[in-house]
């Protein structure tokens, strides 16, 4: 009696764990289209709405645990802004006219400005998270291929950037962040010559951002403003328009920057408390490739 | 009616099917020090400690199936760590029958401990590009003090929801066999007959 029980433990575990590793071998080698990933998408569509249902129920619950470390942050926030707020007031004149000369010799030149005007942005919720973040840093959205969502339209929340649409079902779609490990965003620094890198996260620190392969001997400030590059090409275009702020330049020490080419950056939007994002659904009249399509 | 033997797996089925939901509608999006808690392999390693290997283990595969699924993973990968998880729980009950009230809390470490470094080693497997950092060590054990944390009170709310239909309790089978010599009181023969 005791042997039987012994050995059907040990066949449903074994049963499992094969199960497992075919799911996992099989998933792997799949594409996007093939029926696993097809019955994901289903499962995903059907769960989305009960996701966002308790998403909607939970909100006062996360909210009384998100106030706690809120107040914290938002005293000491609340000194930096003040401080960086007197600063800008005085750069706001001087950009106010460099602005109006911009407009002029842009007319000009006839130079294409792809600004976030020419998207369609779609205000949508967040109704769920992947349980680790350390390795994966998504989040799950209320819209999708329904709403004219597709893979790779880029995602803004607090007038920064927060990621980009890797996943899309038919009403839900999930947002690879700029924190993911997968992540990787050009950029171009606001200082004095617009030096370009490449945005990556500093793993095991989620609100601290790497801009990379920046020039060994670049002029670069604590509060100089990263932006998105938004390169194009005839045949590849970003998958983020120009000019969208991603973060503040935190820690530009010359030393770090000169042996690993990098400064540190801290992201505009509120990464960890986002309730809404806006999707940037495409410029009408895109056709080309994009790049940096996610996983 | 319900039978008897199914109550177990109906609540069980509901526990997991509301442990990833309210998982990744709420939980996931509450952040400590800049990791969120996850109390699935929580969940999992408490229904192992109470029901048995077999049920743990089955659970946990079911459990960890769904979240990859509800979260757009790697299929199985969460599975096979929460396999893992439920098993070791449920044998630990079988062979030790660990009877400290801080039991639940030592298992939950273990627990979020294996989940968390488990889960990355899978990542890198499967060609996530990422440092090892301090940094990411120091996340990793954030999580784990975290998880131990809320370990009891989790380990309470699955005792409430599975009390009643769960199998034989070794404890009780033990603490009958030392009080009555192995039989129940109705079985004992009188002594004055």
């Amino acid at each position: 009696m005791y042997d039987k029980q012994v050995r059907r433990r040990r066949a449903v575990l074994a049963l499992l764990v094969v199960v497992s590793l075919i799911l996992l071998t099989a998933y792997f080698g799949e594409s996007a289209g093939s029926p696993l990933h097809s019955v994901q998408r289903g499962v995903v569509t059907v769960l989305s709405p009960i996701q966002e249902g308790a998403s909607r129920a939970l909100k006062p619950v996360r909210d009384l645990f998100g106030w706690f470390g809120d107040t914290a942050r938002a005293k000491k926030e609340r000194d930096q802004l003040k401080a960086q707020r007197d600063r800008l007031l005085e750069q706001v004149v001087g950009y106010k006219v460099a602005l109006q000369d911009n407009a002029e010799l842009r007319r000009t030149l006839a130079l294409d400005e792809n600004s976030l005007q020419d998207y369609d942005k779609r205000t949508v919720r967040v109704i769920g998270r992947p349980s680790n973040n350390l390795l994966l840093d998504r989040l799950e959205v209320d819209a999708g291929s329904s709403d004219g969502v597709r893979v790779g339209d880029p995602v803004v929340a607090d007038g920064g950037l927060v990621g980009h649409v890797s996943f899309v079902a038919h009403g839900t779609a999930f947002v690879t962040l700029i924190t993911d490990p997968s992540s990787s965003v050009s950029v171009k620094v606001l200082n004095a010559v617009g030096d370009s890198g490449l945005l990556k996260p500093s793993v095991g620190d989620p609100l601290d951002l790497l801009v990379q392969l920046l020039p060994r001997h670049a002029h670069i400030g604590v509060g100089d403003i990263a932006v998105t590059a938004g390169f194009r090409t005839s045949r590849l275009d970003s998958l983020y328009p120009p000019n969208v702020p991603i973060g503040r330049v935190t820690k530009a020490d010359p030393e770090e920057l000169a042996s690993d080419q990098q400064v540190h950056v801290a992201p505009v939007a509120d990464l960890r408390h986002l309730d809404f994002v806006q999707i940037l659904v495409g410029p009408t009249g895109t056709s080309g490739e994009r790049a940096q399509v996610g996983p | 009616m319900i039978p008897e033997q199914y109550q177990l797996h109906l609540r069980l089925a509901a526990l997991g099917f509301f442990t990833v939901v309210i998982q990744t509608a709420a939980v996931s999006q509450v952040t400590v020090f800049g990791v969120s808690i996850d109390f699935s392999p929580l969940v999992v390693a408490s229904v192992g400690l109470l029901a048995g290997s077999l049920p743990g283990a089955v659970f946990g595969f079911a459990v960890g199936l769904f979240a990859d699924v509800a979260l757009v993973q790697t299929l199985g990968v969460t599975s096979l760590l929460f396999i893992a998880i439920g098993y070791w729980a449920g044998r630990l009950r079988e062979l030790r029958d660990p009877a400290h009230g801080l039991t639940p809390l030592a298992v939950g470490a273990a627990a979020t401990a294996f989940a968390t470094i488990g889960f990355a080693l899978m990542q890198f497997m499967l060609g996530v590009r990422a440092p090892v950092s301090w940094l990411l060590l120091r996340q990793v054990v954030v999580t784990i003090l975290i998880g131990m944390l809320v370990a009891l009170p989790i380990y309470a709310l699955v005792r409430r929801v599975v009390q009643g239909s769960l199998p034989e309790d070794p404890r009780r089978r033990r603490r009958r066999a030392y009080t009555t010599g192995g039989l129940s009181p109705l079985q004992r023969p009188s002594a004055g007959r």
